[in-house]
């Protein structure tokens, strides 16, 4: 305060400022300090008046047609009956003023107007006899002409949230959730044996098998933002989650180690194993998002070898939780803990994916468990490192790490959709 | 231990959430098929586009009966339309056509942006008899080059297609020519690019009768066209007379006993084939009009850019027929109507 206060006194000449000051210096500065803070907002808003008022000028002023964005967020199938979710994400508001399904007219009621303002939200039914395992295309067709594709690559009957669904999703996310990484969780035994050079082998191993989880994740939520509408701008979002989940965690973990100095050695391998199950677990709350979705818009039939290939691939996730506390030992109450952090999530994924898909969401959710995952990694390292940093880089770590990719790049063989 | 049963409570607070979402989500979201059946009829009966187009100027349904500006009130007609005797019985018809820009529905609620003669898609019929003087005062009141193409026997001069017979916005010309041969031809702009402006709305029906008249009949100008609204050369409309499903909504009414004649021309832009096809009934089809004997006795046929045809029939039964491409793609995208047929 003192600082500004100076500096404005400098910069003031005005007679009747002088006075004030010396009338009441201190408020005065004050006064001046937040008229200043204030002082370009309040510039600001007056030449948007005036833009407003007088008008834009110069090249704005061009006739330009209105600018029709619509983006179909979600489409619900029951028999003989299709809903879309829509939003006008354009600058401009839009008028569907017809609907075609397989380049048919079709009848249709929207809700709540056929105008959608911007960022405006809809509901479009159509009652269409779409047909079992087809493919059916949709486009909304504005008022001017412009037309709005979507499509349903597989039709079959969306899932409602009734309880058959909630336990058929929830079995799902049991199989490519939680039983993988118990299953995984089993090799903490085997683990515990090893020699010292065995068990750096293996922390570099899980680093090399989050590395590439991590930027899975990443990938999936750069590809999953085209699916977003524009206006929420989904790299933002993606950056947002990204760092917000890498920092947060990083300054608990910080905190945590802190306060686990006098705990030892033990109590913080224990906490790094479940800074792992919760990275993990957030990494699987995107996948399950990813598959609940995937599979409510028909874009893949689960079948009984993609559920086989997930958990196959997820059982590596086991193995990275355990590998921390396999010298330290811990309570089976506490690995069950773990697993569940890291393998719950899914259901939770697919049951929100498979209701209320939103691509943003999405993003969101793959942005924060690549987030977490990296910072997982940095914390392993750090971990491995602390004898000597030029130790990170010995053959063993080294060829740890790099069968941890490989492992990551064969199971996922099987769940290339 | 302690961090764990935060953890742990953590976990059971996203559960919650959780399902305090998808509960949240069973409200708004109506539940397994309740009335199947009566769902099930109601999509099986919902092709076709939602709501009625507007009124404006150009009504599909004059329009089908509707030459030389015959619906206009007299003192509006002689405006745009003049008869003038000439020696042997032969007439001078004059016409005053003008281009201009016009926002036309073309659907319900679904507006295109076209280039219009007389403020209409398609443009006014001209309709002479075999050797009457055809006179049109041209305006061009549009902000491109246009002209107007007769189908048809002109001179060079009266043939509006070369870049230099172009008329500039603004400009007026005179096309002036013997109405030959007998047969059902159309106009268009020839002006360049020539899709475009054809495709904007640019062409209209010319007919021209045999100095006998043909037996009398209930007549209908059909002119086959559609409209790319999305710039991606495909069509996204289709109609007879520019409105989707137009006579679907509003049957066109004919008696029993009525022999039917219909003036097809087909002008749809980017595909290479339309057609039209009568439902319940046969009708012997006059190519391009130019004969007296009949090339066909049909119930489809099939239509090129620029190909027309004069169809004759009689219907056996009264009651509702459907008349439509078949290009059953274009029939859904609008090309579909239907006659009514009173007892």
């Amino acid at each position: 305060m003192r600082f500004y206060h100076k500096t404005f006194r400098k910069n003031m000449s005005s007679n009747l400022e002088q006075v004030q000051n010396i009338n009441n210096p201190e408020a005065t500065s004050k006064l001046r300090f937040w008229g200043n803070v204030f002082l370009p907002l309040i510039l600001l808003s007056l030449l948007i008046i005036v833009f407003l008022a007088i008008g834009p000028l110069g090249v704005f002023k061009a006739a330009l047609p209105p600018i029709e964005e619509v983006s179909i967020q979600r489409i619900i199938l029951q028999p003989n009956e299709i809903t879309l979710k829509v939003v006008n994400d354009g600058p401009d508001p839009v008028t569907i003023a017809q609907v075609l399904v397989n380049e048919s007219y079709w009848k249709f009621e929207m809700e709540p107007s056929q105008t959608l303002p911007r960022l405006g939200r809809g509901t479009i039914k159509i009652y269409y006899p779409w047909v079992e395992g087809n493919l059916e295309k949709i486009k909304l067709l504005s008022r001017n002409g412009i037309t709005f594709d979507a499509e349903i690559p597989v039709a079959t009957t969306s899932p409602s949230p009734n309880l058959q669904y909630l336990s058929s999703f929830a079995l799902l996310g049991v199989y490519v959730g939680v039983i993988p990484v118990f299953l995984g969780l089993l090799w903490l035994p085997s683990l515990r044996r090893l020699k010292e050079k065995w068990y750096s082998f293996f922390l570099a191993l899980t680093v090399g098998l989050l590395v590439f989880l991590g930027i899975e994740s990443l990938v999936e939520a750069i590809e999953t933002t085209e699916k977003a509408p524009a206006v929420y701008q989904g790299m933002g979002v993606l950056m947002l989650g990204f760092f917000i989940a890498i920092l947060v965690l990083s300054a608990f973990s910080r905190k945590g180690s802190l306060a686990s100095q006098e705990k030892g050695e033990s109590y913080r391998k224990l906490m790094l194993a479940y800074s792992v199950a919760i990275g993990i677990g957030i990494h699987n709350l995107g996948e399950g998002l990813a598959i609940g979705g995937a599979y409510a818009v028909g874009e893949i039939s689960l079948g009984a070898l993609l559920v086989l290939g997930f958990m196959i691939h997820n059982v590596t996730e086991g193995v990275a939780i355990v590998a921390p506390i396999a010298k330290a030992g811990a309570r089976l109450k506490q690995l069950v803990l773990m697993g569940l952090l890291a393998g719950v999530p899914t259901i939770l994924g697919t049951w929100i994916g498979g209701f209320t898909y939103s691509a943003i969401w999405s993003v969101l959710f793959l942005a924060i468990g690549a987030g977490a995952i990296f910072q997982v990694v940095f914390s392993i390292m750090q971990y491995m490192a602390k004898p000597n940093l030029g130790s990170l880089f010995s053959f063993t770590n080294v060829w740890g790490f790099l069968l941890g990719l490989a492992v990551m790049y064969v199971t996922g063989f099987f769940v290339t959709i | 231990m302690l961090r764990s049963d935060v953890l742990r409570k953590a976990l059971l607070f996203t559960f919650a959430v959780v399902i305090v979402m998808i509960l949240h989500h069973f409200k708004e979201e109506v539940a397994a098929c309740e009335n199947c059946k009566e769902k099930e009829k109601k999509a099986h009966m919902g092709f076709g586009t939602v709501g009625e187009v507007g009124h404006q100027d150009y009504n599909p349904m004059t329009y089908l009966t509707d030459w030389n500006f015959s619906h206009l009130p007299t003192d509006q007609r002689s405006k745009f339309y003049k008869e003038t005797k000439l020696s042997g019985g032969r007439l001078l018809r004059e016409y005053w056509i003008y281009t201009v820009n016009k926002e036309i529905e073309i659907a319900p609620g679904v507006f295109f942006p076209a280039w219009t003669y007389n403020g209409q898609v398609p443009g006014p019929t001209i309709r002479a008899t075999e050797g009457d003087l055809i006179r049109i005062h041209f305006l061009n009141q549009g902000d491109k080059p246009h002209t107007m193409h007769f189908h048809g026997f002109h001179p060079d001069s009266m043939d509006g297609a070369m870049p230099h017979q172009f008329v500039a916005p603004g400009d007026t010309f005179l096309y002036e020519f013997e109405a030959d041969p007998v047969g059902v031809h159309l106009y268009h702009c020839h002006s360049v690019p020539l899709t475009q402006h054809i495709h904007k709305g640019l062409y209209g029906v010319y007919i021209v009768d045999p100095k006998i008249p043909k037996k009398p009949a209930k007549e209908f100008i059909m002119m086959l066209n559609a409209f790319d609204t999305n710039f991606d050369e495909e069509n996204e409309v289709y109609a007879v007379n520019t409105v989707a499903f137009y006579y679907m909504k509003n049957p066109i009414k004919v008696n029993l006993e009525d022999l039917v004649r219909v003036y097809v021309v087909n002008i749809a832009e980017f595909d290479p084939i339309n057609s039209f096809h009568l439902h319940a009934n046969f009708f012997y089809e006059f190519r391009t009009g130019t004969s007296s004997t009949p090339n066909s006795y049909t119930d489809t046929i099939i239509l090129g850019q620029a190909e027309r045809s004069i169809l004759e029939f009689k219907f056996k039964f009264p009651g509702q027929y459907m008349f439509h491409a078949h290009k059953t793609e274009f029939s859904e995208l609008g090309w579909m109507g239907a006659f009514e047929v009173l007892p």
